[in-house]
């Protein structure tokens, strides 16, 4: 099932020069937004829960998810490189699923450890916030890097429709229109996170049971659906 | 014993036919396909390989389908057309790859390398290489497996002449410890050079099939075309078209000139200028009107 040399290739793919920065870019930004908060508003629980909610996990996880989604697998489509994986006795779904597993470590590391330092610099984890929200970036980071593998499995336009739904939908939408949140990954993040905070800073409008649910269907559908649309990827000539 | 079916095989993409009702054997042995851009050389080499399905018909390798069976790749290597690829490697971590996902390891890598003689410079990136350099560490990865089915589109493109000659004995040699290669070439002397057996395509479809004495045959025998101006075009005509190497005439007008067409080359080149002499007409140009391959291939296809 797994292929520690499509792993090897698809790590040095990720994180060659451009991507890593792309990547660290907004892990950045939320450390720095974190220190200026602390230092300008001192500790205090709710600001730690808004900054984490409100922009890591609405905002950065999703990207970083679509960067390392798409990026694990649709340049080499995109640029038929791909072959070389295509041309050897190796199953399709392998190929599909080690992908995965990169695609999730590589959002995990840019996405769960930045906001565990975030909380742990805006109020020393008071209320569990900060392990709370990390866990929901651990779980998130799962269920994204599966879909945006799948967006970049199937489209070349994989990486504008992974930050339409990541903005759009996740950040925007999610957050107005109450139906849409049943429908987000966010949601069913923090829904597992909201069992780890204490009191009600983190809260979800989706039930435990539900979100477990959600999110291993997803993640499971989407990954065995890419590893079909690679059995029939046609490669046809440059047009 | 390695041979390649195509039975029947179309591939069309939207309007477009790439590749129309064709139906040919591949056995050992180095074989040409030989077309002109756009022949539908590559669609082919696609279906081979197993990365398009035919619309149409089927690929078989020793009667197992191409498509979608990706068992077969312990047999075949392939080098495509398209320059991608791990440019961020070095040409070794490259060949490499390629030999641990056959289950081979470092050794394989290595005898590849040697083979297509780029040990000189496997540890630099391959974003720093020539055209052909590219070329020579795709064909390493197409061989580290040692394959007994080699599918190769256009493999000369951008090679000097000293590396076309390496890979060309390469590929003989291959030949003659009985694998099957195939390559595409839209180029008639390389073809001629290499391949003990060729396969015309043009248009998407089959034009002929044959060893290259054959193929030089159909293309010198085809009619030729001249554009003649004289002092008398008219009479020039007249004179010319009670000849039986001339198998048609016309006038045109808007280039002020004679369109002749002679079946037999050798007789109407000595004909011409006798005719025009004994009628006292003075021969302005004559100038071959359709010596590109091109139209040599579409002769092919007419036939
Ligand atoms: N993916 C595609 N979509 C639409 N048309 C295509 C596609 N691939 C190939 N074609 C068309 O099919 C025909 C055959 O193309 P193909 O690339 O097989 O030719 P070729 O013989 O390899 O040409 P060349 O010598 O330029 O490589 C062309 O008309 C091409 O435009
Ligand atoms: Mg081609």
């Amino acid at each position: 099932m797994y292929d520690p040399t499509v792993a090897r290739l698809t790590y040095r793919a990720l994180l060659g020069r451009r991507r890593a920065l792309i990547l660290g870019a907004l892990p950045l930004l939320l450390l720095v937004i974190a220190v200026a908060v602390r230092a300008l508003a001192g500790a205090d629980d709710q600001t730690a829960a808004d900054v984490l909610g409100g922009f890591a996990l609405a905002t950065m996880v999703p990207i970083i998810g679509v960067i390392a989604g798409t990026g694990a697998i649709g340049p080499e489509i995109d640029d038929g490189s791909v072959v070389y994986l295509l041309s050897k006795p190796i199953k399709r779904p392998t190929i599909i699923f080690t992908k995965l597993i990169v695609a999730i470590a590589v959002t995990m590391v840019f996405s769960a450890v930045p906001t565990l330092l975030a909380g742990l610099i805006l109020n020393g984890n008071g209320q569990q916030v900060a392990v709370a929200y990390t866990i929901a970036a651990l779980v998130a980071s799962i269920a994204y890097a599966a879909l945006f593998l799948l967006l970049g499995t199937v489209s070349r336009h994989a990486v504008v429709f992974g930050l339409v739904y990541a903005l759009v939908w996740e950040a925007l939408f999610g957050s107005l229109v109450p139906g849409a949140r049943t429908l987000s990954v966010q949601q069913w993040s923090l829904a597992v996170a909201q069992k780890v905070a204490d009191g009600n800073l983190v809260t979800s409008d989706v039930g435990l049971p539900t979100a477990t649910v959600l999110l291993a269907g997803v993640t499971v559908l989407a990954t065995w659906y890419a590893g079909q649309k690679l059995r029939t990827l046609k490669l046809a000539g440059e047009e | 014993m390695t041979t390649l079916n195509i039975d029947h095989v179309s591939r069309w993409f939207g309007n477009v036919v790439a590749v129309n009702d064709i139906t040919m054997t591949i056995g050992p042995g180095v074989t040409g396909l030989l077309g002109p851009n756009g022949a539908g050389k590559s669609t082919l080499i696609n279906m081979m390989g197993g990365f398009l399905a035919p619309s149409t018909g089927s690929v078989t390798l020793d009667g197992q389908p191409t498509w979608r069976n990706e068992a077969i790749y312990k047999h075949i290597g392939i080098v495509p057309e398209r320059e991608a690829m791990y440019d961020f490697l070095t040409g070794r971590e490259f060949v490499l790859a390629n030999a641990e996902l056959h289950g081979l390891g470092a050794k394989a890598a290595h005898e590849a390398l040697a083979t297509v003689q780029m040990e000189y410079a496997q540890d630099r990136k391959i974003a720093t290489y020539s055209k052909g350099m590219r070329q020579r560490v795709k064909m390493a990865s197409a061989l580290v497996h040692n394959p007994s089915l080699l599918l190769l589109d256009e493999p000369f493109n951008g090679m000097d002449p000293r590396q076309r000659m390496q890979l060309m004995d390469l590929l003989r040699r291959m030949g003659d410890e009985g694998r099957t290669v195939l390559f595409s070439s839209h180029i008639l002397e390389e073809v001629e050079q290499l391949a003990w057996h060729i396969e015309v395509i043009v248009a998407g479809r089959h034009a002929a099939s044959g060893d290259f004495r054959k193929i030089r045959r159909l293309m010198t025998d085809r009619p030729h075309r001249y554009l003649v101006r004289s002092s008398d075009d008219r009479a020039l005509a007249a004179a010319l078209i009670a000849d039986p190497s001339t198998s048609g005439i016309e006038v045109d007008l808007a280039e002020g000139a004679l369109r002749v067409q002679a079946v037999d080359f050798g007789r109407f080149t000595a004909l011409l200028p006798k005719v025009a002499r004994d009628h006292g007409i003075r021969l302005l140009t004559v100038s071959p009107s359709d010596e590109s391959l091109e139209s040599v291939f579409s002769y092919l296809v007419a036939a």
